[in-house]
C-alpha cells in the first residue's frame, strides 16, 4: 500500500467514525454499510474471479432470516445471531458453489439464478419467514451480553454529543463491516487472490499451471457467500426486519448495479456504488415515482460514459 | 474521500429538502415546533401497488387537509410523502427519520403488509400514530398489534373471507371450489372463507393450489370446472387474481359458474375490463357510486386525478380527516390524547357511517359485496358494480374476543 492510498483509507475511516455526528442519520448509515459489504462480497466474485453470480440475494436474504430467527425466536445475542447468519450463508454457498462452479459464463449465472429462485419460493412457503409479512420486529439485544443496541435516546455525552443506541449499533455494524472489508482486502492481495485473478484472466492457463481451478473458485464463492450473509444478517439486526425483498431476484440485480456503478474489480468501487444507490433509494423517496427512473438513468449514463464505474474511472485517469 | 463528500452533500441536500421547512418553522416560533401538525403518507408510488395506493393516496390525504381548512392551531398543516419501493428497510429508514428528525406526528396508508408491520412496530417503539389502510394482513391487529399507536383502517383478510363467504351463500351460492395461491396468505384465506361458507350452510367441494405468480391456469381451471361448484373462490391476490379471471373467461368457466375474488379492487376491474370480469363477486369497504356523498367526493377526486378513486383512496381521506378532527378536539398532537379521541369519536363521513376504532386498533365499518356488471348494464365509465349485500361491521371483522393481540390480554 503506498502512502497516498494509506492517507485515503485513513480519511475514509475517520469519515466513517464521525459520520453519525456530522449529519449522517445512523439508521441510514447502517443500511449503507450493510449494502456496501454485500457489494464488496459480490465484487470479490465478479471483479476478481470473473464469476457473475446472479443469485447472491439468496445468501444475503437467507442470512437475514437466519439471523432474525436466532435473535427473535432463540433470543441469542446479536454477535451470535450474526455468526449464525454468516455460517448459514457459507454453508449454502458451499452447496450452491459446488454445483455452480462446474459451469462457466452465462451457464454459471443461470445456475445461480435458478437456485436463488428456488430459495425465494422456499421463503414464500416456509413458516419461519412469515412469507409476505416478513420476519418483523427483530430485537437487537445486547452485544456480548453487555452493550445495549436497542434504539432509545440517552442524555447527550458531555452534554453536547448526542448519543442514541442507534449510534452504538452503528459502530457495531461499522466494526463488522471493517472486519469483512479487511478479509476481502487481505484475500485479494494474497497469493490466493493472485490465483483468483489468474483464473479471471485465463482459466485454461491457470489450470495448465497446475492450479485446481474448481477448488479456488469454490473457495472464492464460499467466502463471497459468507460475507454477503454477514451483510444480510447485519441488515436484519439494524433494520429489525427481514423480508422477501431481500431474497428476490431484484436484489441480486441491485447488487450487480451497485458494483458496476462503483467500479467492478476495484476495492472501493462497490462501497461507493452501494452508498450511491442506497442514498438514492432513501433520499429520493420524497420525489414519488421518480426514484426508479433516476436510478435507471444513472445506470445508463454510467454504462455509456464511464464503463469502468466511478472509482474505476478515477483510478484510470489518475494512472494516466 | 469522494464517498464522504458525496454522502455529506447528499445528506445535507436531502435534509434541506425534507426537514428544512420544519426546522425553519421551529426556529422561528420557538417552542411551537410540536404544535405544527405534520403527517406523512408512505406508499408505493411506482411499483405494482401504485394504482392501488400511490399518487392517488397522496392526493386523498391532501384533499382531507384542504377540507379540514389547511390550518391547525393557526399554523399550516404539513404533508410529506415518500415512495417505499415495497422495501421494508427503506420504509423503516424513512419513517424513523420522519419521526426523529422531521417531527412527523402520524403516518398514513403504509400499504404492503411487510411495510405495514415494520412501520407499525416503529410507531409502537417511538410512540407515534400509524394508520394502515392499504395492507390486508390480519397480523396487524393480532400477533403484531400495537393498541396504543396502531390503527388498521380498511379491510383485513378475516373480513374479506367473512363478507364474501356469508353474503354469497345468502345470495344462493352455496357450493364452493377454491383456487388458492400456494403460500401462507392464500391458504389462510381459503381456510377462513371455507369455514365461513360451511358455517353459513354452504358446502366446500374441493380446492386446488396453484404456484405463486404462475402464468398457466388451465389445469387448475379444468378441475374447478369439473367440480360443478356454483362459486369458484379465488384465494389469491394481485396479478394472480387478474390472470385467473382472464383465463376463466377464456375457458368459458364463467358461463355456468361464478367467480368470487377475495382480494380485488375497482382499479383491478378497470384493468381487466367488464367483458372479462362480468359476473364476478368481490368485496370492498367502499364504492364511489353508493350515494350522493360518495359521488360528490369521487367527482372532486376525478377532477384532479383523471380517474375514479378506489376504496383505499377513500379510506386514506377518511383516516386523515378523522385524525385531524381528533387533534383539534384534543387540543394537542400528543399521541395518547389524540388516539383516545380517535377511538371515542364515531366515524361518520363519506367513507363510513358509524365506524368505530376498537381498542385493538381495528376500525370497524360495514363491508359490501358487489357483483361486476355486464357490459350492457354499465351506463358510464367506471359504472362497474351492483351492490349484492351489506355485512355489518361487527359481523364482518374478527370479534375482539378471538383477538390474538398479547397487549390486550390482562
Amino acid at each position: 500500500m503506498d502512502k497516498r492510498t494509506k492517507i485515503l483509507y485513513g480519511i475514509l475511516l475517520a469519515g466513517a467514525v464521525i459520520a453519525p455526528f456530522v449529519g449522517g442519520y445512523p439508521l441510514f448509515l447502517m443500511s449503507a454499510l450493510c449494502f456496501a459489504l454485500f457489494a464488496c462480497a459480490f465484487n470479490l466474485l465478479i471483479g476478481f474471479t470473473g464469476l457473475l453470480s446472479f443469485g447472491h440475494a439468496m445468501f444475503f436474504g437467507m442470512a437475514a432470516y437466519f439471523c432474525g430467527h436466532a435473535a427473535k425466536v432463540w433470543g441469542l445475542t446479536p454477535e451470535l445471531a450474526v455468526l449464525i447468519g454468516t455460517a448459514g450463508a457459507a454453508a449454502m454457498g458451499y452447496l450452491v458453489g459446488w454445483l455452480a462452479v462446474r459451469r462457466q459464463g452465462i451457464y454459471f449465472a443461470m445456475v445461480t439464478l435458478a437456485l436463488s429462485q428456488m430459495v425465494y419460493f422456499i421463503c414464500v412457503q416456509a413458516p419461519f419467514t412469515g412469507a409476505e409479512d416478513g420476519l418483523q420486529n427483530v430485537p437487537r439485544g445486547k452485544a456480548f451480553g453487555l452493550i445495549n443496541l436497542q434504539s432509545t435516546p440517552h442524555d447527550p455525552l458531555f452534554g453536547v454529543i448526542p448519543v442514541s443506541d442507534d449510534i452504538v449499533m452503528y459502530y457495531f455494524v461499522l466494526a463488522l463491516f471493517l472486519l469483512g472489508f479487511g478479509v476481502i482486502y487481505r484475500a485479494i492481495y494474497s497469493p490466493f487472490g493472485q490465483v483468483l485473478k489468474s483464473i479471471r484472466e485465463n482459466e485454461p492457463r491457470a489450470l495448465s499451471l497446475g492450479y485446481d481451478v474448481d477448488k479456488y473458485k469454490l473457495m472464492a464463492f464460499v467466502l463471497s457467500a459468507a460475507l454477503a450473509g454477514m451483510a444480510g444478517a447485519l441488515k436484519a439486526l439494524s433494520v429489525g426486519a427481514a423480508s422477501l425483498t431481500d431474497v428476490s431476484w431484484q436484489m441480486s440485480g441491485e447488487v450487480v448495479l451497485m458494483t458496476l456503478l462503483g467500479g467492478m474489480g476495484t476495492i472501493l468501487g462497490p462501497v461507493l456504488g452501494a452508498t450511491t444507490i442506497i442514498t438514492m433509494q432513501n433520499y429520493l423517496a420524497g420525489f414519488g415515482s421518480w426514484v426508479t427512473i433516476i436510478m435507471g438513468v444513472t445506470f445508463v449514463v454510467c454504462v455509456l460514459a464511464f464503463r469502468r464505474g466511478i472509482v474505476g474511472e478515477i483510478a484510470y485517469r489518475l494512472k494516466r | 474521500m469522494m464517498k464522504r463528500k458525496l454522502l455529506s452533500t447528499l445528506v445535507t441536500a436531502a435534509l434541506i429538502c425534507s426537514a428544512g421547512t420544519a426546522t425553519i418553522a421551529a426556529a422561528q416560533q420557538g417552542k411551537a415546533s410540536d404544535d405544527v401538525v405534520k403527517i406523512g403518507v408512505l406508499t408505493d408510488m411506482s411499483g405494482v401497488y401504485a394504482d392501488y395506493g400511490g399518487p392517488g393516496a397522496v392526493m386523498a390525504a391532501r384533499m382531507a387537509i384542504e377540507d379540514f381548512g389547511g390550518k391547525m392551531f393557526g399554523k399550516n398543516i404539513e404533508l410529506v410523502n415518500a415512495d417505499h419501493q415495497n422495501k421494508a428497510d427503506v420504509a423503516k429508514n424513512i419513517t424513523q427519520q420522519w419521526f426523529d428528525r422531521d417531527k412527523v406526528d402520524a403516518t398514513f396508508e403504509n400499504l404492503n403488509s411487510a411495510v405495514a408491520i415494520a412501520v407499525q412496530g416503529l410507531g409502537k417503539e417511538k410512540n407515534k400514530i400509524t394508520v394502515v389502510t392499504g395492507a390486508a394482513s390480519s397480523k396487524l391487529t393480532n400477533e403484531e398489534c400495537s393498541p396504543n399507536t396502531g390503527i388498521h383502517y380498511l379491510m383485513d383478510t378475516v373480513a374479506l373471507g367473512n363478507v364474501v363467504g356469508k353474503a354469497i351463500v345468502k345470495d344462493g351460492g352455496d357450493s364452493w371450489f377454491f383456487l388458492t395461491a400456494d403460500y401462507a396468505f392464500g391458504q389462510s384465506l381459503e381456510k377462513d372463507t371455507g369455514d365461513v361458507v360451511k358455517a353459513a350452510g354452504g358446502k366446500v367441494l374441493g380446492s386446488v393450489k396453484h404456484p405463486l405468480s404462475t402464468s398457466d391456469f388451465s389445469s387448475f381451471l379444468l378441475q374447478a370446472q369439473a367440480s360443478k361448484a356454483k362459486i369458484v373462490g379465488l384465494a389469491n391476490a394481485g396479478l394472480d387474481t387478474v390472470n385467473s379471471i382472464k383465463a376463466a373467461s377464456e375457458f368459458g368457466l364463467t358461463k355456468n359458474q361464478n367467480l368470487a375474488a377475495l382480494l380485488m379492487l375497482i382499479t383491478d376491474v378497470h384493468a381487466v375490463g367488464l367483458n372479462t370480469a362480468q359476473g364476478l363477486y368481490l368485496t370492498e369497504g367502499w364504492y364511489w357510486d353508493m350515494n350522493s356523498e360518495t359521488r360528490a367526493w369521487a367527482k372532486r377526486y376525478e377532477e384532479r386525478m383523471k380517474k375514479k378513486p378506489n376504496s383505499n383512496h377513500a379510506s386514506v381521506y377518511s383516516s386523515v380527516l378523522h385524525y385531524l378532527n381528533a387533534v383539534k378536539a384534543a387540543g394537542t398532537d400528543d399521541t395518547a390524547a389524540v388516539l383516545k379521541k380517535m377511538k371515542d369519536t364515531p366515524i361518520n363521513d363519506m367513507f363510513a357511517k358509524g365506524g368505530k376504532i376498537r381498542e385493538d386498533g381495528r376500525m370497524v365499518h360495514d363491508m359490501y359485496l358487489f357483483q361486476v356488471k355486464k357490459p350492457s348494464e354499465s351506463k358510464a365509465p367506471w359504472d362497474y358494480y351492483t351492490l349484492k349485500g351489506t355485512v355489518k361491521g361487527e359481523d364482518a371483522f374478527q370479534p375482539l374476543a378471538l383477538s390474538r393481540c398479547a397487549a390486550l390480554k390482562k
